[in-house]
């Protein structure tokens, strides 16, 4: 590609004097007028036979226009990943049919002209329901004779996966010595700070249908819910404006969407709906949700010659979009950074009475992260070893690449080392481990805890991953010679009206500022897969740079017209069309893009117009790599964690906006460290869940995240013409694993070997005195206990633990 | 049953009949059309909906309509006419009640300089100094934390770190990690300060 002043610039982002001052267009602040607003009736039970639904109170408020059940509306979603081919996914109706499954799904929809009334008139609506015994959590719905989430899959197993790759016995047999880790990796919620929003306007005559919704996929969306209500695809706009963040969970189609979208067609007036967190909480797909059993086979130095894993993953009681793949990618993953000759794998997916889970900042990578960096420490700590001596001694060699791991993998570059050194010598690890020592004598407790991690990003080619995971651009002169980009990928705060621009300014040659970008509303131009995956940079840029190549191609055309030149005499340089060896003979682009609308000076085998479509199906995946690194201090009297020091070297190949490449790894690692300290979904054994507002799901705030010291190296990817890997996940699934082996570092000396996530104090200040009672380190734990200021755990609120 | 309020918003006198549960947030956003201020949540935690009332920070799905009669309230929509946040001689005097935020024209703590000192489109120095140190991404959390960082600097012109990370706890955001909004309070903090510093 062309490389100018633009790709690789801090450039400012066009989107903020907008969404600065208000003037952002978010869902809810579309207005229509003769709106209803609509409010959903949910399942107060995980689990229940559906009896009569009687909405006669709430019709009778002053103001109420409709309510609706499944009689009135039965539709089923088309819309996910089946990936058991012997049967069908188990139906999904957007307004539960006969049975409720999880606590929150709709049961009755109530519309009305003002949304308070449209709120109390749902809360008039009587439903009966017999309430049945629930399966809460996967062992509960593993367990002989659970109750059945779904009565075509006994058991409630969905899915049943083994692989072996290599011989485990075999590994096993050679090995000094086998470490084995149980991980329970929690469900969280993406929790992005606008909830969902959806308003639909139908035009009875026109028989047209325009979505507005906050989703990461509206290309997707738009395909459903034309195919559900009957409707030709070129009828349907959807338009996803200014998005309040999505990070997986509005990469999906909901009920709540197509039903509004029906509303609007069956009563003729436009119809929103906004999410309350409340309704959020219970049933945005939640993220996460596995049981990880793991066995590494290891040699006395700390090489591993083979894994055992046996993964659980929760799919909750619907599957969504990617339900159903996510902890398919774990599996894909399950070698790491590593070289690793040997791999038994099993999976187990299992529906539960709980919400639906789906793709959450990483989808399947950070649990596969997760359990192999809590792994590498117990190994360190097992051999006497120190923990970053046993992640060199098994990464994938910066020779080996292209490097095709055992589970199938093509990594298509890395240099795992020299990220993990940087990391090392940014942090100062030696002396911090002298401090450490120092420290310790003191009876302070200091972790050092390391995240190494590869990932999978730019998911294709479509073929290979049996889904469409093309991407595509349109990039158009326009007359005057600005230029118009239009994506199929639109952001959710990542900034791609900015870095869009910054590719195609640098490929053509023009000022940024000539370059505008539209995304995020399917009746613009092109169509599209949508964002997700870390793909914006690998998958729509690559469509992108490719679109802007092929305007580059045919500006070059209509100069050699102009020029009176051969094509192959010129060259474009600059935002320029020049003739090789004759100075001053040269058209610019904007020359170039007057005279191709003109068109008149153009000869007969020229079309006119300056513009390009690219669908880009990237012929691999990218794998973007980094160390984190993570120091603590531990507080053994109260189970406090202060965090330090947070480093961090990612590797996503090359960067377009280095100023928004870094926002979003410092956001990645706040999410990250969100699930190490402080953020879980919690269900009680009847399904009820106990995290339904911000009050129980603690979020970092800005005084729980410390400052985050960045830098990089920069191996370019081998599989999209741009050489980007993605940076929207890297964050996440470094920076999980370095908090947990930091705290879990510092526990050492207490004989802890593994705590749950999230590592609140309260489970801290327990294991440390777990240890106490059987023997461990018993000095060590009477002098915390004799420590002032020892904290009641039963105390401290749940998730709202301090530093 | 509806009651009469008058409030003046962003400078401009408003007077409405509201239902008596109706919430100022909602106020804002469904009769003035002031769609700027964002709801996150609804039990006070996220803090997007984050406004003025007579010049302090509140959060606006909190309060009812009704509550605020008589009061002058600024939204992210009229921040950067207010020029910069007037002095507070200590915290606790400047909660929900007086100093009134003086107009900008008659302070003297007013913007400086040509279009009234104010950044590049006649941004307010805090929003100039989101955009510049990027401290938002999807920005629905934005008008509540620069409303919220207004206060800050009213109670405290100079913050530390760790005073911004403390006073900026009631504010969620779920993007940038803080550290960019951290920089921009900083950024606006030090030219506030410098247009407030007497003359040499």
């Amino acid at each position: 590609m062309v490389l100018s002043r633009t790709v690789g610039a801090s450039i400012k982002r066009r989107e903020d004097p907008r969404l600065v001052t208000g003037q952002g267009q978010y869902v809810d602040d579309v207005r229509l007028p003769g709106t209803l607003y609509m409010a959903f009736v949910r399942s107060p039970h995980a689990h229940a036979r559906l009896g009569r639904i009687d909405t006669s109170a709430a019709l009778q408020q002053p103001g109420v226009v409709a309510a609706f059940r499944h009689a009135d509306c039965d539709l089923v979603l088309t819309t996910h990943a089946a990936l058991n081919p012997q049967k069908p996914p188990p139906p999904h109706p957007v307004l539960a049919h006969d049975k409720v499954r999880f606590v929150g799904e709709a049961v009755a929809m109530v519309l009305a002209d003002d949304r308070y009334v449209a709120r109390d008139a749902a809360d008039l609506v009587e439903v009966e329901y017999e309430p049945l015994p629930a399966a809460a959590s996967m062992q509960a719905a593993l367990a002989e004779g659970a109750p059945l989430v779904h009565d075509d899959f006994p058991g409630n197993v969905y899915l049943k996966m083994e692989r072996n790759q290599g011989d485990w016995d075999e590994a096993r047999r050679q090995a000094a010595r086998v470490v084995r880790l149980d991980i329970f990796n929690q469900r969280v919620n993406s929790l992005p700070m606008e909830p969902r929003a959806a308003l639909a306007e139908y035009r009875r005559y026109d028989d047209t249908l325009t979505l507005w919704s906050s989703n990461q996929v509206p290309h997707t969306l738009r395909s459903e819910v034309a195919k559900l209500l009957g409707m030709a695809e070129s009828r349907v706009r959807v338009i996803a404006p200014d998005v309040g963040g999505g990070f997986g969970s509005k990469l999906n189609v909901y009920p709540e969407e197509v039903l509004t979208a029906w509303a609007a067609k069956r009563l003729g007036r436009p119809v929103k709906w906004v999410e309350e967190r409340r309704e959020s909480l219970l049933t945005l797909s939640h993220g996460r949700g596995q049981i990880d059993e793991i066995e590494a086979a290891v040699a006395a130095d700390g090489k591993i010659l083979g894994l055992r894993a046996r993964v659980v993953g929760d799919l909750g009681a619907h599957l969504l979009l990617f339900t159903a793949l996510i902890p398919v990618l774990t599996i894909n993953m399950l070698v790491g950074p590593y070289d690793i000759p040997v791999v038994a794998s099993e999976l187990t997916e299992v529906f539960t009475h709980c919400a639906p889970t789906d793709a959450h900042r990483g989808a399947g990578r950070p649990e596969a992260t997760f359990l192999l960096e809590r792994l590498m420490d117990r190994i360190a700590a097992e051999l006497g070893l120190d923990p970053a001596d046993v992640r060199r001694r098994n990464f994938v060699q910066p020779g080996q690449f292209p490097y095709t791991s055992v589970v199938g993998s093509v990594y298509d570059s890395g240099n795992y080392p020299a990220a993990l050194d940087k990391a090392l010598q940014a942090v100062g690890y030696e002396q911090l481990r002298a401090e450490q020592r120092r420290l310790r004598e003191q009876g302070r407790y200091l972790g050092i805890g390391l995240g190494s991690y590869v990932e999978l990003t730019g998911v294709g080619p479509s073929r290979g991953f049996g889904a469409p995971v093309w991407e595509a651009a349109v990039v158009r002169a326009e007359p005057d010679g600005t230029v118009t980009v239009i994506s199929g990928a639109p952001s959710q705060g990542q900034g791609h009206e900015t870095s869009f621009a910054q590719i195609v300014a640098g490929e053509l040659g023009v000022p940024f500022e000539s370059v505008r970008v539209l995304t995020g509303d399917t009746a613009v131009g092109v169509t599209g897969i949508g964002t997700f995956g870390s793909r914006s940079m690998p998958v729509a840029g690559g469509a992108i740079a490719g679109a802007a190549a092929r305007v580059r191609e045919k500006a070059l055309q209509v100069a050699a017209a102009l020029l009176e030149a051969a094509p192959a005499d010129l060259e474009y340089r600059d935002g320029q069309a020049l003739v090789r060896g004759q100075p001053g003979k040269a058209v610019t682009f904007q020359q170039i893009a007057n005279a191709a609308y003109a068109a008149f000076m153009l000869p007969p085998e020229i079309e006119p117009g300056l513009e390009a479509t690219m669908f880009f199906d990237p012929p691999n995946m990218t794998y973007p790599f980094g160390t984190h690194v993570c120091v603590v201090e531990v507080d053994p009297r109260s189970g406090a964690v202060q965090i330090l020091r947070f480093v961090a070297v990612d590797d996503a190949g090359r960067i377009i906006n280095p100023l928004l490449a870094a926002g979003q790894i410092h956001g990645g690692i706040a999410q990250g460290i969100g699930q190490a300290l402080y953020e879980e979904i919690v269900y009680d054994d009847e399904g009820q869940l106990q995290t339904a507002s911000l009050m129980d799901y603690a979020l970092p705030t800005a005084d729980k995240v410390p400052h985050f010291e960045l830098d990089r190296t920069e191996t370019p990817g081998t599989t999209n013409p741009l050489g980007a890997k993605g940076i929207g996940e890297a964050g996440t699934i470094g920076s999980t694993p370095a908090v947990v082996n930091a705290v879990l570092d510092a526990l050492l000396p207490f004989g802890v070997t593994h705590i749950d996530m999230p590592l609140k104090p309260e489970r801290i200040w327990r294991a440390i005195r777990g240890r106490s009672a059987a023997g461990q380190d018993a000095a060590v734990v009477a002098a915390a206990e004799e420590a002032p200021g020892t904290a009641e755990p039963s105390h401290v609120p749940p998730g709202q633990e301090g530093r | 049953m509806k009651l009469p309020i008058r409030v003046t918003v962003n400078g401009a006198a408003q007077a409405h009949e509201v239902e008596p549960r109706l919430l100022l947030v909602h106020y804002l956003r469904d009769v003035l059309g002031l769609t700027g201020t964002h709801v996150g949540c609804d039990t006070s935690q996220c803090g997007a909906c984050t406004v003025l009332v007579d010049g302090a920070a509140v959060k606006s799905c909190t309060v009812l309509a009704v509550q605020t009669d008589g009061c002058e309230i600024t939204t992210i929509e009229g921040l950067a006419e207010l020029g910069p946040p007037p002095p507070t001689p200590s915290p606790q005097e400047g909660a929900g009640a007086s100093p009134q935020p003086a107009p900008a024209s008659s302070s003297p703590l007013s913007p400086q300089g040509g279009e009234g000192g104010r950044g590049e489109r006649g941004l307010h120095p805090l929003q100039q100094a989101f955009w510049d140190q990027h401290g938002l991404q999807c920005g629905y959390c934005t008008p509540g934390m620069i409303m919220a960082a207004y206060d800050l600097l009213r109670q405290q012109p100079q913050p530390s770190e760790e005073e911004i990370r403390h006073g900026l706890e009631g504010v969620l955001c779920r993007c940038t990690g803080y550290q960019h909004i951290v920089a921009a309070v900083q950024q606006a903090a030090e030219q506030l300060r410098a247009r407030t510093a007497p003359a040499k």
